[in-house]
């Protein structure tokens, strides 16, 4: 079966009859048996509840037909979550021995949405312990492969929610997002993702990494899949305080671009550079103006985000203490051990100021950066990483230079604001780079429309990779 | 011996009368609960799990930090307190630090550091099963409503601190924010203890913690006040320490010294927006704040003229203070009504007010005055207090209590109040 790759063409195929949500699943589960072994995409395959799921997609379609469609976004569409997303009854291990065996008795508010709204669950997805991580190798369970190629990492936290719609094994992933882990693995796999509004989708029931920058992401192959997504996920859900409801922004009729003048320093691969330069003539011939804007506190915003992050890491993770859930503290990884350490370390009475309050008082200013900057433009195009994909192996020997990773995503999170993450080309080397989109808070539809602008300027077409 | 003078600070943790738990729709009432009933995965700590602040609980802090004129704070915010015990399952207990809700206040004149608000912790159940020992969590305390209330170092004697926890109390209970019982756990102390033979505050205090009843609370102060003049006479250096009272043995024994203690690491809760309190707000709260202890023992002397034994036996009791009232509107044998609440319970013979009245005056052997002076004290009375009974023209009923009242003084109490109330309905309806 040839697997069409965006929502509107899977329900068409739905109505149209051309095949059943059953062996639609039949599919995915079919790709996941071939490849999963050899990417280790999955750590948890639900088939059952899929085909039970399915069955009910097919009852519900041959009784209402096409309404059943207009008032379930998601229906028949098959989806899959990166494994800190708390599911009832179905392991949840967040990539680490430590939960290894963890069944969750609730699910998270995102999870039930996706799900009452017509989605189909095939299982959970691999991904860096914890969500510490860009390139998915800090996985207990071993890292996953970029379906582009092999030999590459998928980008990480989320690597194998990338990966998974990647390689055609779901169409849709969630992710989460606290300092770039969706859109760089979104990136890496030639995918659309989105990093919300801090307060746009409840957090509820994803396992926390960072209280004040974890966000809920979205990956799909087309901007028009990401706004159904976030059209379903987000607003109060009764459980997560930072949640506001809001109403879907005006759409702008004319729009004016920014790329910082900052962004462009040592370490920047020439690759990436060109492609800035070619978002930056496309977005030009389709009549948008495309300025020069100064983020002067950039530089600040790995040591910042290196800082803020571990504390509120060493704090969130310390219920894992051995007592409850199965794993004593032995089985953390290095990763996360090192976050702990730091984390306790800024936090320490003596230290405190010097270092989390200060960085505090930095991201007050990175957040007047952006304040400024939106206000002289609707958006800012950004690198997502500064390289493309790189090989497995080549940056785990150097913590630090894997934090640099996240040098040009960490500002979204600490800023409070959305991006969203558009592929946009190959490298020589045949792999996915593509930009991000970084707007005000709560202007994700506004993106989204540059979004969809800029990839029929470039008459971009979905793929999967193998 | 030298002249040594306790010096004593208190921390007063009262568990709120909210419906539900701090940051859960949890039951907040876990007294004779089965064990592990009343969690979510909110107050269990499971992952993911996220706090929404109890605004019940944040209104009744603020009432009390009101009561006892605090500032209130129209910025204040939660922190994370962190610490390892088996009974604290995210490993942080969130509570308030430096932006705290009500700021500085006193009460019978002692200073008040601060009032703030934060979640409890579960319980461990030590239990020998089967020939083995278990500690066993019960969670269903974890996450309960839990107000703070921190005393400076101005207590000099036992005597106050008594006195002082008593009214604090009776305060709670007043404003109903909690029943404030030591028994059931819902009010907590502990003490922070020093001696001192000049009027200097000491380097050193010794936090005294698990005490449970007021009794204790003497009984531990005293012991540890004379351990200390002990250790001091002897020459010893005292050390700052957490100690707990044994019950058993009377005597206070070393918990944690200061070399131990904890590095809390606190910093802002980022999943609870910081709490903002209009004036508006605080206007509102302080409207619902109602009469006081301390007014109302004012208004039984000055208005019945009772004794301070009587008014402290009937303010101490919301429900026998109101009972006395209802009474009183009745008769103006003030006293009488006291007395035979208090010394023979009478209160408790007749849950009606009108029954106890009825039955002072047969003990009193007082036959009820005819219906000519009833007629002719009603109309006095009536012409005494026009504006009185306009209120009552415009409809306010419960005004007629007062009018009976004046009848009966009239008629020195032999009046029978159903016969006034007729009388006194008649002639206004002229």
């Amino acid at each position: 079966m040839n697997l069409p790759l965006t929502i509107k063409d899977t329900q068409n195929a739905l109505l149209e009859k051309k095949f059943k949500a059953v062996e639609l699943v039949d599919s995915y589960l079919d790709q996941i048996s071939k490849h999963n072994k050899e990417y280790n995409i999955f750590l948890t395959v639900t088939d059952e509840v899929a085909y039970s799921k399915a069955k009910e997609v097919d009852k519900l379609l041959a009784q209402f037909d096409k309404k059943v469609i207009e008032n379930n976004p998601l229906f028949g569409v098959t989806a899959a979550y990166k494994d800190i997303f708390l599911t009832e009854g179905r392991r949840t291990s967040a990539g680490s021995k430590v939960l290894e065996s963890y069944i969750p008795p609730y699910s998270a508010t995102s999870v039930l949405r996706l799900e009452k709204a017509g989605a189909i669950p095939l299982g959970k997805l691999n991904c860096d312990a914890w969500a510490h991580g860009a390139s998915g190798e800090n996985s207990d369970f071993g890292p996953t492969l970029n379906p582009w190629n092999k030999e590459y990492v998928p980008g990480g936290s989320s690597s194998g929610p990338a990966a998974s719609v990647a390689s055609g094994m779901s169409l849709i992933s969630l992710g989460s997002d606290t300092g770039g882990s969706t859109r760089q693995p979104a990136n890496f796999c030639n995918l659309v993702g989105l990093k919300p509004t801090y307060g746009a989708i409840p957090r509820y029931g994803v396992i926390a990494m960072s209280s004040s920058l974890d966000t809920v992401g979205s990956l799909a192959h087309t901007v028009d899949d990401i706004e159904i997504m976030f059209d379903v996920l987000r607003g109060e859900d009764g459980f997560d305080a930072v949640v506001k409801n809001f109403n879907k922004a005006e759409i702008k009729t004319k729009f004016k671009l920014g790329i910082a003048k900052e962004y462009f320093i040592k370490g920047l691969d020439n690759e990436v550079e060109k492609m800035i330069d070619d978002v930056r003539k496309v977005y030009e011939k389709a009549g948008i103006e495309v300025v020069e804007i100064s983020l002067p506190n950039t530089k600040y915003m790995v040591p910042v985000y290196y800082i803020i992050m571990p504390a509120e890491v060493s704090s969130n993770l310390g219920r894992f203490d051995g007592i409850r859930y199965g794993n004593d503290r032995n089985s953390f990884g290095e990763e996360a051990k090192r976050r702990i350490m730091l984390g306790s370390y800024v936090l320490s009475a003596g230290y405190y100021d010097a270092y989390y309050l200060k960085a505090m008082k930095v991201r007050s200013k990175i957040i007047e950066d952006f304040d400024k900057a939106f206000k002289e433009v609707d958006a800012i195009i950004s690198p997502v990483s500064p390289t493309p994909p790189f090989k497995i192996g080549q940056n785990t020997s150097d913590p630090l230079k894997m934090y640099l990773e996240d040098v040009y995503t960490t500002s979204a999170n600490l800023a409070g604001i959305p991006s969203l993450t558009l592929p946009s080309t190959f490298s020589k080397n045949k792999l996915p780079i593509g930009f991000q989109l970084m707007g005000s808070r709560f202007s994700e539809h506004n993106l989204f429309e540059l979004g969809k602008l800029y990839h029929k300027e470039i008459n971009y077409k979905p793929e999967t990779a193998i | 011996m030298k002249n040594y003078k306790p010096v004593i600070g208190l921390e007063v943790h009262i568990e709120t009368n909210t419906k539900s738990k701090m940051f859960c729709s949890c039951p907040q009432n876990h007294f004779g609960k089965k064990p592990n009933t009343t969690t979510c995965p909110i107050c269990l700590g499971l992952p993911g799990a996220l706090p929404l602040a109890n605004s019940e609980a944040i209104f009744k802090t603020v009432k009390l930090g009101l009561a006892l004129g605090a500032k209130i704070s129209k910025f204040s915010r939660f922190y994370r307190k962190h610490y390892f015990y088996p009974d604290l399952p995210k490993a942080f207990q969130t509570s308030q630090k430096d932006e705290v809700l009500c700021i500085g206040g006193q009460l019978l004149g002692k200073e008040i550091n601060h009032i703030h608000l934060e979640e409890d912790a579960g319980k461990l159940v030590h239990e020998t099963i089967d020939g083995k020992k278990f500690s066993l969590v019960d969670f269903n305390r974890s996450g309960c409503a839990l107000i703070e209330l921190v005393t400076e170092p101005v207590f000099r004697n036992i005597a106050e601190v008594l006195v002082f926890v008593k009214e604090l109390q009776l305060i709670a209970r007043y404003l109903d924010i909690s029943g404030a019982d030591m028994e059931k756990g819902t009010m907590r102390l502990e003490g922070n203890i020093s001696v001192t033979t000049d009027s200097k505050i000491p380097d050193y205090k010794v936090e005294l913690k698990n005490i449970n009843s007021f009794r204790f609370l003497e009984k531990a102060l005293t012991s540890e006040i004379e351990r200390q003049i002990k250790a001091l006479e002897a020459g010893e250096k005292l050390i700052q320490e957490t100690r707990g009272y044994d019950e058993v043995k009377q005597t206070t024994f070393p918990q944690r010294s200061k070399e131990e203690s904890q590095d809390y690491r606190y910093f802002p809760e980022a999943d609870l927006p910081p709490i903002q309190l209009g004036d508006e707000m605080i206007s509102k709260l302080k409207s619902e704040i109602p009469e006081l202890p301390v007014e109302k023992r004012i208004r039984f002397k000055t208005k019945y003229g009772l004794s301070n034994e009587y008014i402290n036996v009937l303010v101490s009791d919301i429900k026998r203070s109101n009972y006395f009232e209802d009474a009183a509107k009745l008769s103006s044998e003030y006293r009488t009504i006291a007395s035979l609440m208090i010394n023979k319970k009478m209160d408790k013979q007749y849950p009606e007010a009108g029954g106890l009245i009825k039955k002072i005056l047969e003990l009193t052997k007082i036959s009820y005055s005819d219906d000519a002076s009833v007629d002719e004290a009603v109309l006095v009375v009536i012409s005494k207090n026009p504006d009185v009974i306009l209120s009552y023209k415009n409809g306010k009923g419960q005004v007629i209590g007062f009018l009976i009242g004046q009848v009966q003084k009239i008629l020195h109490g032999k009046g029978d109040p159903k016969f006034i109330s007729l009388k006194l309905i008649e002639k206004i309806k002229k």
